[in-house]
């Protein structure tokens, strides 16, 4: 590990770590972006959402973002890409499409 | 009290004592009485557990690590094909420092099938992270089944107890079991570190660690383990001073002038001590070393007593199939390795797929080892097999 990784990294030694991996501390995950992970990124359409909230429902990183009780687009700091937002709009709405990600 | 126990029913008694809040479990020859007789004790509503009848050990295991997690104490039973199925989640049962007690009943894996007793499926799991003690008899089975509850929530390790298929676990003996509020107490109440199902504390378990922490997680689960003797002392330790019942790691039988020993692990050390009995009784200076503590190693227990021994046999109840002899003859060599003075070892593998050894077996082979005494160390053939055709 170089010593840039070792600064950036959030752990500094095994013993400082929990029992078991276990993450009390959650606000700690909103520091680990998964976003980068995707190689497809759903892309939302305000004009054709019905507001179903069925993408809200199911996406499993919460990465829905709702305003004011509207859908308002996708958090992609932590979308991951997987598709079920876009899988589980409703058929005639497609509210929401699968692109290839562009980094 | 005193009752007349096979191995099964004596675990089977000790879980019910014991009381855990889950129990999750596949039935599999010869472990199935265990959950079967404690299933009953369910049924009667002797024991407030939550019994879990699963689809496949590997669910078992699964089941327990969730409960686990969620703050109950949970158990369960198995052998043979039914460890290696749960294999997968052995791994994540520890890495989760999960106190989950596993009641082994050793049988050999297929394939040829066979549902007998030898050693390979539990030490086919030795670096899966789980504390394993082997018990010689169902007296041992009981109390030790009672101490793996304590030293699971001490260690913060999942344990494994064992006994031998059918010897053990289908012979009937005579056992002497605690009253009900004694074991109660001593277990005491379980106060697990967190929950999972508490949504006023939400946590995360089990999450990715990639190559900038899997490391460390590792590292600090090798101290779990590196810890775990001393948890394994201290709850012998107290219940021996609470019921005067002595919970050996490494027993010793008529070692203290023995130029020879064998050491073995399970029921095999019983039929040894027979036959160091009448060796005794010829005058030969014969001793044997009962291992109880399989993982972790032993190394100070070990190294403190075999030193003095000029030659060793380790009996084996597997075949470990690496053209160098099995798991405890490469353990034991290795543990002696920083000795100055250090026996002689050799390798007897026996007993496979419950194939009988006898006492006078086994005392062919101290024998044939107090004829090795003035052989050079070279010059001395490693691995023999006992009561092979």
């Amino acid at each position: 590990m170089s010593n840039k990784d070792k600064k950036e990294c959030l752990i500094v030694s095994w013993k400082d770590l929990t029992c078991g991996a276990l993450i009390k501390d959650l606000k700690r995950i909103k520091e680990n972006k998964t976003g980068s992970w995707r190689s497809q990124k759903p892309v939302f359409n305000k004009e054709k959402c019905i507001n179903c909230y069925r993408c809200w429902m199911y996406c499993p990183d919460s990465a829905i973002l709702i305003e004011n009780d509207k859908v308002v687009g996708i958090n992609y700091d932590y979308c991951k890409g997987c598709g079920i937002c876009a899988q589980e709009c409703p058929k005639k709405v497609q509210a929401i499409v699968m692109v290839r990600e562009e980094k | 009290m005193i009752l007349a126990k096979t191995g099964n029913e004596a675990i089977a008694y000790a879980m019910k004592q014991i009381n855990p809040d889950v129990v999750a479990a596949y039935p599999i020859t010869p472990a199935t009485e265990i959950v079967q007789i404690f299933s009953s004790y369910v049924a009667d509503g002797i024991v407030d557990t939550e019994f879990i009848a699963v689809e496949s050990e590997h669910s078992a295991m699964s089941a327990c690590i969730a409960a686990a997690a969620s703050g109950a104490r949970a158990m369960t039973a198995t052998s043979s094909q039914g460890l290696a199925l749960m294999h997968e989640m052995l791994f994540i049962a520890s890495g989760l420092r999960l106190p989950i007690v596993l009641c082994v009943v050793n049988r050999s894996l297929s394939s040829p099938l066979n549902i007998h007793c030898d050693h390979t499926d539990s030490l086919a799991s030795r670096d899966s992270g789980w504390i394993q003690i082997f018990c010689e008899d169902a007296q041992e089975a009981y109390d030790t089944t009672i101490c793996a509850v304590k030293i699971a929530e001490k260690a913060l390790l999942p344990v494994m107890i064992t006994i031998d298929g059918f010897i053990i676990s289908h012979c009937m003996q005579k056992i002497e079991v605690l009253p009900d509020e004694e074991v109660k107490s001593f277990i005491g109440e379980y106060k697990p570190n967190y929950n999972l199902l508490d949504v006023e504390n939400p946590i995360t378990l089990g999450p990715a660690c990639l190559p900038d922490s899997f490391f460390e997680h590792k590292r600090a689960q090798a101290e779990g383990m590196n810890q775990a003797l001393t948890c394994i002392e201290k709850v012998f330790k107290e219940y021996k001073e609470r019921f005067d019942r002595e919970l050996p790691i490494l027993e010793e039988y008529q070692t203290e002038d023995a130029e020879v020993a064998i050491i073995c692990m399970g029921s095999t050390a019983g039929t040894s001590k027979v036959a160091v009995n009448n060796l005794r009784k010829k005058g030969y200076r014969v001793g044997l070393f009962k291992l109880r503590v399989f993982r972790p190693i032993v190394v100070k227990y070990l190294q403190r007593t075999l030193r003095n021994i000029k030659i060793l046999g380790i009996l084996e109840r597997m075949e470990g199939l690496s053209a160098f002899g099995g798991p405890l003859f490469n353990e034991i060599r290795s543990v002696l390795y920083d000795e100055i003075k250090r026996p002689i070892t050799v390798s007897y593998v026996y007993g496979l797929g419950g194939r009988e050894i006898t006492p006078e077996e086994i005392e062919e082979i101290f024998l044939e080892l107090l004829s090795l005494k003035n052989k050079k160390r070279k010059s001395i053939e490693k691995f023999k097999y006992i009561n092979v055709r």
